[in-house]
């Protein structure tokens, strides 16, 4: 067992990469769900391993083939990607354990071995991207993981998934090419491509210049990949016409993996070293996410689809994300990254929700959702605790990375009072729109009758109540993902000169 | 039991009666009804359990858990709030006696929906109540707005939710946008949030800041309907009766002024804001919106709007008594929380009644029905003459302290808006008064009616007298409020 243990951020990858090509052979019903979802569990249990590890004895590092770091591949965990592992696995257990009918629903039982294959390839490449230590495995894993989720996209049967699949298959490969041309202009420039290598061997760069394009292409490459404004607009109907598991999953977990790697990359290997830096870095994201806050709430206050509503609101999160991080303070990167936490666990509950108004809805637009309050209350409650966490009220853990974000706004002085007020503004359009889907579902007589008699699945709504639950217990009991996400802030900034 | 777990229980209970109340809900009616009066007995026990503890100068309180470093869920229990929690869970049991005669005899719909919220809310309400610190208070008082939102929606037609919407827009907005930034700036300049008795922002802030906080609070704390936040006032009349009468004259908006008072005793102090000039600003404010009310109140037609707006009116003098920052002002603030609820529960309840025996909702439709509902209209009289002040009812008892502690600072803004506003309460609430027992019934012929169901009627024969009772048996009251002021020059 213990021999295990030190094995455990290979396994992490290899676990769900090995049994992806298994899961292709499980030809009789639900095997192939059954294989996919035992894997998720064991790598959830392998990221909650890790996390104790992290939290116990700080990073862990392994070296592949136990070849030295520079040389050989390293992983390495520390406390930023033990909360992503958690928060990626999390989102894989929660829509699988949940999503069986569901899938069933929208997948040919033909094509199902193959999609859960895709499922896990999408979570080896997520976990791959999060604990690889180096540039190049981070795109091969990114790759991985978005042609995964390409099929992934594309597997459900709203025929509308493929032109908005291959618009994300556009936009995701040039971010991935921006991404590689950036890595190729460092890796040129210093001969590595270890992160930490890198951060020491571009202080005897001579010639700067290469090295300033390459963070250039890499923000701008990692940006399009995590959907920040004005570069989100493959994501939209990407996540609308996804199969609604596919939704919560990705919704969860997808573009906070590309967050990660920029923070990385900013914060361990440019910052430090760039004339100026840390401004450049503020200066450009802070607009844009500030931008990117307002916009995306904007839109969601008139969109009339729920699927699509909740996909403007990502935008509008991520942003908030982003803000945090472009403080650069240790607040401000603590409020970012546990906010990639909790958003998890509140968009996550919130598409798990959608996924069961569907069963019973005939379509998912506002006025389909009509009533639906009364034909699923369950349901509807939990709707309602995730949404109240996606506004930030006091209780739930939406609230937590918003006083800490408020806090670090205020922190900056009279600076930050203009960005206290977007917080509080983009708060209040949450309200605006997650009130919108509210009133539909209590008050609006339902138009028809319900198309389908089939019945809530119980497996999904308890998955749905166990998702509204952490909403509220890591509102009222934060201390697990403040002191990862603190941790990871104050980690980040020493890399800061 | 000890009293930290009274505190703890005190939240629980009425949540599990609410679980209760749903199961019951499902078998029948009488048993629902048993559970939910059962719940407010048992409540309101354990909330004056605490009172002893409290006369004795005991504070209990307890911390439930750590958000963040510094930033605690805990409870404290001090005067000000035993008042306030001791208030809404007695007339609680009233109300809900109450509730159970207003909504069968008006064959509502979504019954056990209300009575579950009902509970919810009462839970919230206690929160407020006995909140240690900002946070906990913000906390409750938030669920308090979402659990009173279904109730106020609760006829679910098209104008009743937009009325609704109003309700919950001004006050999640004021809430979200003033108070939120209000405590978190506390906190970051005080490195806490704790209620100290005496205040704990004095060092920490100066200048126009300190109006500017209190601006934040003021206006951010929208239950208290200080102008112009009280639109969602009004619009809250939509509910069934029995909500106006509970959340919207007693649990609600007392949560509002209530956390206003706190705010200022125990989070900035009333020396700290006593000698910051700055502050002075609020006293005008809650000028302002007495006599703007009370103007209102005089043109309206429907008599639920009429009592709202003489609502908004009352509840700007606790935040004025508050404001005048001179002990005998504040005791008077505390007691006019008190006997402001007896008298406007009355008016409510006198309200519904009419409505539930006869249909009848505008004042100029009331005309002699004083002959046919001769008990209503009596706690009506009751009630209306508390409001105006007039003894032997609660409503001298706060006006008096209200006005000795104006004079203890010779604060003729406030002595001239208490006169002034006395003379319009009397103005709008005299000629019902008059209509309803001395004017002749105009109505068609048909609609013989007698008094409302008796749940109903016992319910605010029981608010009138509580009324009336509290003129002659304030003591105990005046000295548990004396605690919080007896630091104080």
């Amino acid at each position: 067992m213990n021999a295990l243990v030190a094995h455990l951020p290979a396994l992490q990858v290899v676990v769900p990469m090995i049994v992806a090509p298994l899961v292709v052979l499980l030809r009789p019903r639900g095997l192939a769900w059954a294989a996919c979802t035992m894997a998720s569990v064991l790598a959830f249990a392998i990221a909650i391993q890790l996390v104790q590890g992290v939290l116990a004895a700080g990073p862990v590092s392994y070296l592949m083939g136990s070849w030295p770091a520079p040389y050989g591949i390293e992983l390495k965990v520390d406390t930023l990607s033990a909360l992503m592992l958690l928060v990626v696995t999390g989102a894989s257990v929660f829509s699988l354990v949940g999503g069986r009918q569901s899938l069933d629903a929208q997948i040919d039982e033909g094509r199902q071995p193959y999609f859960y294959a895709a499922w896990l390839l999408a979570l080896a490449g997520f976990s791959g991207i999060v604990v690889a230590a180096d540039a190049f495995n981070i795109f091969v894993f990114m790759e991985v993981s978005s042609l995964a989720s390409y099929v992934l996209i594309a597997g459900g049967p709203d025929r509308r998934a493929l032109p908005a699949v291959f618009k994300y298959l556009i936009m995701g490969t040039i971010g991935a090419t921006f991404y590689l041309i950036g890595v190729g202009l460092i890796y040129m420039m210093t001969g590595t491509l270890n992160l930490a290598d890198m951060e020491v061997l571009i202080h005897t760069v001579a010639a700067q210049r290469p090295i300033l394009a390459a963070a250039g292409f890499i923000t701008v490459g990692l940006a399009l990949k995590a959907a920040i404004f004005p570069l989100h607009v493959w994501l939209p109907n990407a996540y609308t016409y996804a199969p609604h598991m596919v939704t919560a999953f990705l919704a969860a977990c997808s573009t906070k993996v590309s967050l990660y790697i920029l923070l990385r990359f900013d914060f361990f290997v440019f910052q430090g070293n760039l004339e100026g830096h840390a401004f450049q870095f503020a200066a450009y994201l802070m607009p844009l996410a500030i931008l990117g806050i307002l916009v995306g709430s904007a839109v969601a206050m008139f969109e009339k689809n729920i699927k699509r509503l909740l996909a403007f609101s990502s935008i509008a999160q991520i942003g908030y994300i982003m803000l945090g991080a472009s403080f650069v303070t240790v607040a401000g990167l603590t409020a970012g990254i546990v906010h990639i936490f909790n958003h998890a666990l509140a968009k996550g509950a919130l598409f798990l929700a959608v996924a069961l108004f569907a069963t019973v809805a005939a379509g998912l637009r506002l006025d389909d959702l009509k009533g639906i309050a009364r034909r699923m209350p369950w349901t509807f409650g939990a709707f309602v605790i995730a949404a109240l966490s996606l506004i930030g009220i006091p209780g739930t853990a939406g609230f937590i990375s918003k006083w800490y974000l408020i806090s670090a706004a205020m922190e900056l002085g009279t600076a930050g009072l203009p960005l206290v007020a977007v917080i509080l503004v983009s708060s209040l359009m949450a309200v605006v729109y997650v009130w919108r889907i509210v009133e539909a579902a209590c008050f609006g007589e339902a138009t028809d009758e319900p198309t389908s008699p089939a019945s809530a699945p119980p497996m999904l709504v308890a998955i749905l109540w166990l998702a509204a639950a952490a909403n509220i217990y890591f509102g009222l009991v934060p201390e697990l993902p403040l002191t990862l996400s603190g941790d990871a802030a104050a980690e980040l900034l020493n890399h800061l000169p | 039991m000890s009293a930290e777990s009274t505190i703890l229980f005190a939240l629980i209970l009425p949540l599990a009666g609410a679980a209760g109340i749903a199961l019951a809900g499902r078998i029948n009616a009488n048993l629902r009804e048993t559970v939910t009066l059962v719940t407010a007995g048992g409540l309101a026990m354990l909330v004056w359990s605490l009172l002893p503890s409290l006369l004795a100068g005991k504070r209990p309180g307890v911390t439930v858990t750590e958000l963040m470093p510094g930033v605690e869920i805990a409870f404290r229990v001090e005067p000000l709030g035993m008042l306030f929690a001791a208030l809404a869970s007695g007339l609680w049991i009233i109300n809900s006696l109450y509730s159970i005669g207003y909504m069968r005899g008006n064959n509502e719909k979504n019954q056990t929906r209300f009575y579950v919220l009902f509970a919810v809310s009462l839970s919230a309400t206690i929160g407020v109540a006995f909140a240690g610190n900002l946070i906990t208070l913000f906390l409750f008082y938030e669920i308090l707005t979402l659990s009173t939102y279904p109730l106020v929606a609760h006829k679910g037609d098209e104008k009743t939710i937009r009325s609704a919407r109003v309700y919950l827009g001004i006050l999640l907005t004021t809430s979200i946008g003033l108070f939120l930034p209000a405590i978190i700036w506390t906190y970051a300049v005080a490195g806490g949030g704790d209620f100290v008795p005496g205040g704990f922002l004095a060092g920490h802030i100066e200048g126009p800041a300190v109006g500017l906080l209190l601006g934040l609070f003021v206006f951010g704390i929208g239950k208290a309907a200080v102008m112009p936040v009280h639109r969602w006032l009004p619009a809250a009349m939509v509910a069934p009766t029995p909500v106006s009468a509970l959340l919207h004259a007693v649990a609600v908006v007392k949560a509002g002024v209530f956390t206003i008072t706190k705010v200022i005793v125990y989070v900035f102090g009333v020396e700290f804001l006593f000698a910051e000039p700055s502050s002075g600003w609020l006293l005008y404010a809650a000028a302002f919106t007495i006599i703007t009310a009370s103007i209102v109140a005089l043109r309206q037609q429907n008599l639920k709007r009429l009592l709202a707006y003489s609502t908004i009116a009352q509840l700007s003098y606790v935040v004025m008594a508050a404001a005048i920052l001179k002990p005998l002002a504040e005791i008077g603030a505390a007691i006019h929380m008190v006997a402001h609820a007896f008298g406007k529960i009355t008016l409510f309840f006198a309200a519904g009644a009419i409505y539930v025996a006869s249909k009848k909702t505008e004042i100029n439709q009331l005309k002699g029905i004083g002959r046919r509902m001769p008990v209503t209209m009596t706690a009506f009289t009751i009630g209306a003459l508390s409001m105006i002040g007039v003894p032997p009812t609660g409503g001298f008892v706060s006006k008096w302290y209200i006005l000795a502690g104006a004079f203890q600072d010779d604060n003729y803004v406030a002595l001239a808006t208490i006169i002034l506003s006395t003379v319009l309460n009397a103005a709008y609430f005299l000629p019902i008064i008059y209509m309803a027992w001395f004017m002749r019934e105009e109505d068609a012929p048909g609609n013989e009616h007698g008094e409302a169901p008796w749940p109903a009627v016992l319910a605010l024969a029981l608010t009138a007298l509580l009324t009336i009772g509290f003129f002659f048996f304030h003591g105990a009251t005046i000295e548990l409020e004396r605690q919080v002021v007896e630091n104080l020059s």
